[in-house]
């Protein structure tokens, strides 16, 4: 019956799991514990943020995450705005300012912001009362993603400590690659990313984690693997190969599981393309876990949505995080 | 100086008195519930549990325990600021019909117990839910009354009221620190 509660959340804002500790990681996903229950009652809803407003603005198209964080945020009773817009190559820094002012001065409580700009979150939260919460910033973070996925290898396998994940895709451009890799190294998980040569820099073994352009030496020796999504639009651009070409040497097909433990447990941030980076006997199969990310992501969302609400604790401003860190795309 | 109003073994008594009173007044113990709020209540619950089982000589399994937490029914996000821990509500049967004894350490303003009904009723629907609390200090903010008291202080509003459970202190009692600033 020991509950010596973890370190207390005291932040007001979630921009990047590069600045949080391993304390305040484990917190959150503890809290979503208690939230994850939640979907489960006759009553599926809390009082907590009654009278709270929370606006998801979102400078990217998004429909699964930004529904996510809806359901959450009205999930503790928060009242929802939307604010999409997809032109976010237009918007010049003072203009997204301006944007988010406007919207605050409403009397927003919370935003959850998705851009293009990596450090974009941060931004607005040097020049906003509000809370903010990073939906995904460039290549730089994603850190709710990250965070259910955290949530889910704790959930199947219990632990970090010991733990082999590999991270196979377009890592250069990925940031939830990056949110993965700090959140997993602080919690003591070894991390292999695996893609390409062209889309797995060499400089990503600064971060602390191996790089292997050969997936199925790689697939033996781990415990996890989350297959990243390979953007279409990418394809035929510079340094990036033919669907094909990928499937053949990245894509985990059946077959390739086989050279996997038996155990493995498969990721998938999604949406995913069946038969490119991941076969639809796969993505369906027993060592799947994709339904059960799309399920931590609701608990984890609430919990970030809960604790960023209660914090008090603003950062100082400090330089955009990570801009300048080994293996981040510019 | 902590004035010490329970040692342990006057706590232990004052428990196995509440679980008689609760025996002679419920009129269908197998429909009976012990929920313990967070986290006080929930070692409290656990000796209610047993000194109930005692008193009328029932078996491991009676009564259902469970544990309330009722962090997210507050009615004042800043109270919560202070320790922003969400733990599990963990209530394993139905409480559909059932006689449900709430458990807590200390009645003051009765926010708590406010939240704790209402956490109890987006769980399901008992058919009666009654208090059971180690001290009642007075000072009420809402209309609740508590069904079962072990003890009950005269305390200003600025007095801290401490249950000390082994569990989390490593000794069991009551005591009050007189004075200090109003809360």
């Amino acid at each position: 019956m020991k509950e010596a509660p973890r370190a207390a959340w005291t932040r007001r804002d979630l921009l990047g799991l590069r600045e949080l500790s391993a304390e305040e990681i484990l917190s959150i996903l503890d809290a979503a514990q208690g939230f994850a229950d939640i979907s489960t009652r006759s009553i599926r809803k809390v009082p907590t943020l009654r009278g709270r407003v929370v606006v998801n603005l979102f400078f990217e198209p998004s429909t699964r995450t930004r529904l996510s964080f809806s359901l959450a945020a009205q999930r503790l009773s928060a009242d929802v705005l939307d604010f999409t817009t997809g032109s976010s190559s237009t918007v010049k820094g003072e203009t997204l300012i301006d944007t988010a002012k406007n919207i605050e001065a409403m009397g927003v409580d919370v935003f959850v912001v998705r851009h293009s700009a990596p450090g974009a979150a941060a931004i607005l939260s040097r020049n906003l009362e509000a809370a903010v919460v990073n939906a995904g910033d460039g290549a730089h973070e994603h850190p709710t993603q990250a965070l259910l996925d955290l949530y889910t290898i704790r959930q199947k396998l219990g632990r970090f400590e010991g733990l082999h994940v590999a991270i196979v895709g377009d890592i250069g451009h990925s940031r939830v690659a990056r949110s993965n890799i700090w959140g997993l190294l602080k919690l003591g998980a070894k991390v292999t990313v695996v893609g390409p040569p062209t889309l797995v820099p060499g400089r990503f073994a600064e971060l602390g984690v191996e790089v292997s352009h050969d997936l199925d030496a790689v697939l033996p020796q781990v415990d996890v693997l989350n297959m990243l999504r390979i953007q279409r639009e990418r394809q035929g651009t510079l340094n990036f190969p033919s669907s094909e070409e990928y499937t053949r040497l990245f894509g985990l097909t059946g077959e390739r599981l086989k050279r996997a433990k038996p155990e493995v447990i498969v990721m998938h941030p999604g949406p995913i393309n069946r038969g490119v980076e991941i076969a639809p006997e796969v993505a369906d199969g027993p060592n799947s876990v994709i339904l059960d990310q799309v399920a931590a992501g609701l608990a984890v969302r609430m919990a970030v949505l809960f604790l960023v609400s209660t914090g008090t604790r603003r950062d100082p401003p400090a330089q955009l995080p990570g801009v300048t860190s080994p293996g981040e795309a510019s | 100086m902590p004035e010490t109003i329970l040692d342990g073994a006057r706590l232990e008594r004052t428990i196995e008195r509440l679980a008689h009173e609760v025996v002679q007044r419920v009129e269908d113990p197998e429909g009976l519930a012990v929920i313990g709020i967070r986290r006080r209540g929930v070692p409290l619950a656990h000796k209610l549990a047993a000194a109930l089982r005692k008193d009328r000589g029932a078996d491991d399994g009676w009564p259902p325990l469970g544990v309330l937490d009722i962090t997210l029914y507050r009615d004042d996000l800043s109270m919560i600021a202070d320790q922003p821990v969400v733990r599990r509500t963990e209530i394993d049967f139905d409480l559909e019909g059932k006689h449900v004894i709430l458990v807590d350490d200390v009645l003051f303003t009765g926010r708590t117990v406010r939240a704790a009904i209402d956490a109890l009723f987006a769980l399901g629907r008992p058919a009666r839910v009654e208090l059971l609390v180690l001290v009642d200090r007075g000072h009420r903010e809402l209309p609740i009354e508590a069904g079962y008291v072990g003890e009950r202080i005269e305390t200003e509003r600025g007095d801290r009221v401490h249950v000390l459970l082994q569990e989390f202190d490593g000794r069991d009692g009551v005591e009050v620190v007189r004075g200090g600033a109003a809360q």
